[in-house]
């Protein structure tokens, strides 16, 4: 495939003005770790964001961090490391979870994905953490939103739309996050034993505690390990992992620091389900319906392979052997079901993301239209007409 | 008033009475409010010294009765402007006189409450701080807590993506729903969200969050609720400069700490406020910050520890640390009558709401106190010190001839220093009608162009509170037509970067 790779915002601004102009479509890239995701692009050029690269502004007091999309987030996480601090929303490593090479990843790829990990339930998604973006639209347009302060209600937030557009709308250039500082310790408190239902029942009623778990997992593969995550001063850490193991019962296990990191890059990048199945789901679900979400499912006969619960029941992974499975899944779902992992011709028969009524649709073709009217960037890839 | 008001269409005046019985038939005779003395009471939100009067006002009670209107004023090409609780600081809702002003008061009850999922459904004229009182006995609240809470409503906090000062530790509106139930011009009802977070698709619930009501009418809100904190402490911090007290903030920020609230005032708020209703400020100091530190006991304990010992090296001469709720509270007092208090000295006054990175504060309220100066006005400041939110009260006599003008020309030029710093013209009272027209300070035609194609894509003819935001309004066929530059760009010789 031809390749484009502007370096700047002038060179992208002519890059898609020229696509405009010759009604030749693009496929929009950073590292590319993310292409087995979503729908095939209808595409013959690629459009690569690796040369936008480079943080321009980072100041720490401030929690604030500009960069070029194409920046990679391993040279992001790098630099925040050295000052305490870190992308909030833990994005996941899409590299992984596809089946390719850990690590790689620019912050355009985590923000047109609307990345986010664990940390979700307490810290939000990429989408919280956009402050403001330069970008140029499918019209061939230079536009920029949002800013470089925390608090920023001027003119429409464009900033949510951008993030998980999976680059329909805009290529973004710069983008400009909050970043927040590490906590000061972490460690996870493990309950073993517990099946689904009661994995779910302990982490709903210790979501309803004033003890400020920032993660919540449930691996039912590992023999039902069932994970709380406490982060900030050691004093602190130590007296609500008291308030759980009391509430909770004293049988279960502390994973100290690294132990802890370990256990939630696993859960973040769904490790746990790492070559089983021929397919992984990712649903999202009201967080006290996990548990029966699974059960009606295999109940149905779904060929599971594998589950993983995260934010306390809201976010279940399914590792599912072959077969067309979304209707099936969907059918009834209060929530949204989306297919992360699927061999190529499973993807191009199934919905990868979940069907919307049609007024809905109707109205995101309307605000794809107002961005990209000729359908030049990343066209098909979150499904027909956008 | 030096507003400009998009002229009212002739088409519409002419057609009142028939929309007048076209809505009569949609609801009942005292919900459609038509002679003058009863919609006095809607001519004008917050931002009191912009009033006019309304077409009619509609009051609907049903989602049913929404769409009806909505559909009628398409097929009648009437404007209609939504309101929540008329508490917007930048004429949000102010009236149109040629449009519908749809008044959704009637929505207020709480739908349902689901602690297992830690969500609610609320109608959107629900009162903010209603939700976080029905949930309070199970120890639960809902986070953003903007300064008007008792009275201002759910939607409105969506439509404006409100804020409130815990809003550096636990985010703005936005951060804060998770599902929205809106019906468009022509009456179309959408879905958005749920009780599940991150639906894949357009994050349309994002956008419609602080789109100022210029996209669709709220009928229904999702909130988050939260586990309320076990405890909170409050700091009460006082600097003999104003460098002083924003070296403080920096400082507590960069040793990593995220406090529940942090607030600054100025010399003149703080002795504003000890005039009107005395709570122990020290008068002689020139900047005071409150620090609230929530969460688990041990951790608050160890972080007013951490928050006094920073606030002694930058030379604080006053570090009180709260020890009970009462004191807390007495802490909170004065600021909560700040804006009051200097109302009381004004006697009118204009509230601004720039955003600007902090490290700039210093040197911000420096050129704010040169401008003061040369515009003739006095300016008391209150703001949220940890987001960097200036809340400026320009103080006027809006009997003296010619005042206004003074206000709103030192307003505009203090907007405009806080966007030349780096930072926005409003961080969370919305642009409405009171920043539209600097918004070009901040964005390109191009920048705003874009928005404003957002717009088409939900309501092509303008129907939906135009006026606000957008300094000047464009068409939607205009705008969607592309411009191929030069005609005839070459196809690009490849690679070519």
């Amino acid at each position: 495939m031809e390749e484009l790779a502007p370096r700047d915002e002038a060179d992208l601004e002519e890059a898609i003005a020229g696509a405009v102009a010759g009604g030749a479509a693009l496929a929009v890239e950073g590292e590319g770790s993310k292409r087995g995701f979503g729908h095939a692009v209808e595409a013959r050029r690629r459009l690569s964001t690796a040369a936008l690269r480079g943080v321009s502004l980072y100041e720490p007091a401030e929690l604030v961090l500009t960069a070029g999309a194409g920046t990679p987030l391993r040279e992001i996480q790098g630099l925040l490391d050295q000052q305490g601090q870190q992308l909030a929303f833990e994005p996941a490593d899409y590299g992984l979870i596809l089946g390719g090479p850990a690590g790689r990843g620019t912050l355009g790829g985590a923000v047109a994905v609307n990345a986010s990990g664990p940390r979700r339930i307490r810290a939000g998604a990429a989408r919280d953490h956009l402050l403001g973006f330069r970008a140029v639209s499918g019209r061939g347009e230079p536009f920029k939103s949002g800013g470089r302060v925390m608090k920023n209600v001027t003119g429409y937030d464009l900033c949510k739309l951008m993030a998980g557009s999976h680059g329909t709308l805009g290529v973004m250039s710069e983008i400009t996050v909050k970043v927040l500082p590490k906590p000061e310790t972490e460690e996870t408190v493990v309950f073993a034993g517990l099946d689904d239902a009661a994995a779910i029942a302990l982490m709903t009623a210790a979501s309803g505690l004033p003890a400020e778990v920032s993660g919540f997992a449930h691996l039912a593969e590992e023999g039902g390990r069932t994970g709380l995550r406490l982060e900030g001063p050691a004093v602190s850490v130590a007296s609500r992992r008291e308030v759980l193991l009391s509430r909770f019962g004293g049988e279960a296990e502390v994973l100290a620091e690294a132990a802890s990191r370990a256990f939630w890059e696993a859960v973040r990048d769904v490790r746990p389900l790492a070559g089983r199945g021929e397919q992984l789901w990712r649903l999202s679900v009201a967080p006290a319906d996990g548990a029966a979400t699974v059960a009606r499912l295999a109940e149905h006969g779904l060929p599971l392979a594998g589950r993983l619960y995260d934010w306390a029941g809201g976010l279940v992974w399914l590792a599912l052997e072959a077969g067309r499975h979304g209707a099936a899944i969907r059918e009834g779902l209060a929530g949204h079901a989306t297919c992360v992992r699927a061999p190529d011709a499973v993807r191009a028969a199934e919905a990868v993301f979940h069907p919307q009524p049609p007024s809905l649709a109707a109205l995101s073709r309307r605000v794809k239209e107002s961005f990209d009217p000729k359908r030049i960037l990343n066209p098909g890839r979150m499904g027909e007409g956008l | 008033m030096s507003l400009t008001m998009p002229a009212p269409e002739a088409a519409i005046l002419e057609n009142r009475d028939r929309l007048i019985r076209r809505l009569r038939a949609i609801l009942p005779e005292e919900s459609v409010i038509a002679e003058e003395a009863g919609m006095r009471a809607y001519e004008c939100d917050a931002l009191t010294m912009y009033r006019q009067l309304p077409l009619v006002v509609a009051l609907p009670e049903t989602v049913p009765q929404v769409q009806e209107i909505m559909a009628l004023a398409a097929e009648m090409n009437v404007k209609v402007v939504p309101r929540g609780a008329g508490t917007s600081l930048s004429g949000g809702s102010m009236p149109l006189g040629d449009g519908i002003l749809l008044a959704m008061g009637k929505f207020n009850r709480i739908l349902e409450i689901d602690y297992e999922n830690r969500a609610a459904r609320v109608q959107p004229g629900v009162a903010n701080l209603a939700i976080s009182d029905a949930v309070a006995g199970r120890g639960f609240y809902y986070a953003p807590d903007p300064s008007s809470q008792i009275a201002c409503s759910i939607g409105g906090n969506v439509g404006e993506n409100s804020g409130g000062v815990h809003c550096l530790k636990y985010g703005l509106t936005t951060n804060n729903i998770l599902g929205l139930e809106i019906v468009l011009m022509g009456g179309e009802i959408v879905h958005l969200g749920g009780k599940h977070l991150d639906s894949e698709g357009y994050d349309l619930m994002g956008l419609m969050t602080g789109s100022e009501g210029l996209l669709g009418v709220i009928t229904e809100v999702t909130v988050r609720l939260l586990p309320k904190p076990e405890t909170a402490r409050g700091l009460l911090l006082a600097f003999p400069t104003v460098e002083a007290g924003a070296g403080c903030v920096a400082d507590i920020i960069a040793a990593g700490i995220i406090p529940g609230g942090l607030e600054m005032m100025d010399g003149p708020a703080i002795r504003a406020t000890e005039d009107f209703q005395p709570c122990g400020y020290p008068t002689d100091a020139a900047s005071l910050l409150i620090c609230e530190l929530d969460g688990e006991a041990s951790e608050v304990d160890h972080l007013v520890e951490r928050v006094s010992a920073i606030a002694r090296t930058v030379g604080a001469t006053v570090i009180r640390a709260s020890e009970s709720e009462e004191e807390r509270l007495g802490f909170w007092a004065g600021r909560k009558n700040s804006f009051p208090a200097v109302g009381a000295i004004g006697p009118d006054y204009l509230c601004m709401d720039g955003t600007i990175p902090r490290g700039r504060l210093a040197e911000v309220l420096a050129g704010m106190s040169e401008l003061a100066d040369r515009h003739g006005l006095r300016v008391a400041n209150v703001f949220h010190a940890g987001d960097g939110n200036l809340h400026p009260l320009i103080l006027y006599d809006a009997n003296r001839p010619g005042d206004i003008e003074k206000a709103e020309a030192f307003g505009a030029d203090i907007l405009k220093l806080c966007v030349a710093v780096g930072g926005v013209l409003t961080g969370e009272h919305g642009v409405g009608v009171e920043k539209r027209d600097l918004m070009g300070e901040m964005f390109t035609e191009a920048d705003l162009d874009q928005q404003q194609r957002v717009k088409c894509a939900f309501d092509p003819e303008h129907r939906l509170n135009p006026g606000k935001v957008f300094p000047t309004l464009r068409r939607c066929a205009e705008l969607g037509r592309m411009h191929v530059r030069g005609g005839a760009l070459p196809f690009p010789d490849l690679p070519r970067f």
